[in-house]
């Protein structure tokens, strides 16, 4: 197997970009990636030969565009495997799909006394709606740690899970660190306990291969905008017996199998869950990204990132003492996520000076401040990879910050 | 080379300030204590000031943050220190006309060198994170005072 970095590329027309005189080297793809032509093409397509409404139009362009939308479910399912269309819902975002299971689900099922278990590298995501229904509820979170090597400590996940447990959400990629969590055993534990289990893929939806039925988890969450799809668009799967038995998220058109002036019937699954005009072009263009992506072939794309982040472990660790890596430092136990700290140099300037080298990375507590703060700093700076990355530009990265940290100085360690 | 563009940002006298802050001690017998964070970067500061008969007596800035926010703190205790707290105020609304790309309207001295900040607009609540703790600061002092 050979993989084509260079034809992957050209793909990108934002590739080819100059920034401040230097080419740009995107290395922020944990906050969102880039799309290639076929995405952007689609989106062109659908505006410009069938924009219509779908599920009510008895007209051809209506039909072609229920159809397009429709098959872009079906591509969804089979990427991540899911035994059928039923079980994909189609959201803003995951921060979305977490809340669609917090408010159908967690309302129903959490009480005073129950428990909810998470982790302490979650999104702010994976957080905040569990902390809203918790309060609400009277339910109590419990947190597996994060122990010094960035990994979770998974003896610590059996104590916590106990009969009172009632979900376990977990991510399956940390967006800081890039750990890799044992999701199969996590899930295991979760059901052992007769918990479900809601797994965080905004990252691994991106850059691992993924299949929920080997996962066995109850709900599994991502978003198109990672993974080369458009803005607008996430993904929520869940199990359908689960799926069938919740109230709907929100109500209005398109959800409904009928309405009355006093009460309605919902309609089948997956369209309960997506009430009113659906983001109809970003999903068909979102069909096409996972097209791409499934062409490459996830284990291609995984394998390339894991030579990209190993190369760029060892470049960056050679700065020396300097520069601080956080999270695991094999790249086997980790996507392709680097947070560090370098020359105590603040992150929003090394941002800053990366910039004039072309080098997007990101700076600051990456929606994470309880991780920040088991780190022990307030921000992090963040280089993130994703398939279209290249050594060469790890390189360039590698003396940006050598060129920041020439323009800094030394005397910056006074904070 | 681009990296020179950042000149542009980072004026020496930024850089000086940023590498050896000024008024870092805790003034003796302070009545103004403000905190100011900026989550979005994880800076945090403390301000303390002297107050007497009207006039800022000593200052004190203490904390972490990153070049513009540590640099335009410590320039603001040089700017505000022994001067009539309607002077100070001044400054303050000086600066923050600054910061929004208007004409400051009071002579702000090296201050004057963060105009640059403008063109980078996610840096500019850190160029404006120990004004807006003085700020504070002072409207807590003019409560009790
Ligand atoms: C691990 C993780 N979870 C959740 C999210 C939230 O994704 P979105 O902003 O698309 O809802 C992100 C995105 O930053 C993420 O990295």
């Amino acid at each position: 197997m050979s993989y084509d970095v260079a034809a992957v590329r050209r793909d990108f027309p934002i590739l080819s970009r100059v920034v401040h005189g230097k080419p740009l080297v995107y290395l922020d793809n944990a906050a969102t990636s880039q799309k290639p032509r076929q995405v952007i093409d689609a989106l062109v397509k659908y505006y410009t030969e069938y924009n219509a409404n779908i599920h009510r139009g008895v007209y051809l362009l209506s039909q072609e565009a229920t159809e397009v939308y429709e098959q872009a479910r079906e591509k969804v399912a089979k990427f991540i495997n899911s035994p059928g269309f039923e079980s994909i819902i189609f959201t803003r975002n995951t921060t979305e799909a977490i809340n669609l299971v917090a408010y159908a689900w967690g309302r129903g099922n959490i009480s005073a006394g129950d428990e909810i278990v998470l982790s302490g590298m979650e999104h702010h995501s994976n957080m905040v709606p569990w902390q809203l229904l918790a309060k609400e509820r009277g339910a109590t979170l419990r947190f597996v740690e994060v122990l010094d090597d960035g990994t979770l400590n998974i003896e610590q996940l059996y104590s916590l899970i106990n009969g009172r447990t009632k979900l376990v959400a977990m991510t399956q990629m940390s967006n800081v660190l890039g750990t890799i969590t044992p999701v199969e055993e996590i899930v295991r534990a979760a059901h052992d306990q007769g918990a479900l289990c809601l797994i965080d893929g905004a990252q691994s939806a991106a850059h691992l291969p993924v299949d929920v039925q080997q996962l066995g988890c109850d709900f599994f969450a991502f978003s198109a905008h990672k993974m080369l799809g458009p803005t607008g668009v996430g993904v929520l799967y869940g199990r359908r017996e689960l799926l069938e038995e919740m109230p709907p998220f929100l109500g209005g058109g398109d959800m409904i199998m009928s309405v009355s002036l006093r009460e309605a019937t919902w309609n089948d699954l997956p369209y309960k869950f997506e009430a009113g005009t659906p983001n109809i072009a970003d999903v068909i263009a979102f069909g096409e990204a996972v097209d791409y992506l499934a062409r490459l072939g996830m284990k291609n794309v995984r394998q390339h990132e894991k030579e990209l982040t190993a190369y760029a472990l060892a470049a960056l660790g050679e700065l020396g003492p300097d520069i601080r890596i956080f999270g695991p430092r094999h790249a086997e136990q980790k996507g392709g996520v680097i947070s560090f700290e370098y020359g105590g140099i603040h992150p929003h300037d090394l941002g800053t000076a990366l910039d004039y080298e072309g080098v997007a990375i990101r700076a600051g507590h990456h929606c994470a401040q309880p991780l920040m703060e088991r780190l022990g700093v307030p921000a992090t700076a963040r280089a993130s990879f994703y398939l279209y990355n290249t050594k060469e530009e790890v390189d360039v990265l590698v003396s940006a910050l050598k060129k920041a940290r020439a323009y800094f100085g030394d005397a910056v360690r006074t904070a | 080379m681009p990296l020179e563009q950042l000149d542009e940002l980072y004026r020496e006298i930024i850089l000086d300030h940023y590498k050896s802050p000024r008024n870092r001690a805790v003034p003796a017998e302070a009545n103004v204590k403000a905190e100011g964070k900026n989550p979005l970067c994880g800076d945090e500061i403390t301000l303390e000031v002297r107050v007497e008969d009207g006039v800022v007596r000593d200052v004190g800035l203490q904390g972490k943050g990153c070049s513009i926010s540590l640099s335009s703190g410590s320039m603001m205790t040089e700017a505000i220190k022994g001067k009539p707290l309607a002077e100070a105020t001044a400054l303050l609304a000086g600066f923050k006309e600054l910061m929004r790309g208007h004409e400051p309207g009071v002579e702000l001295g090296d201050l004057e060198a963060l105009g640059g900040v403008r063109k980078f607009p996610v840096r500019v609540k850190c160029a404006l994170l120990a004004w807006t703790t003085l700020e504070q600061g002072l409207k807590g002092h003019n409560k009790v005072g």
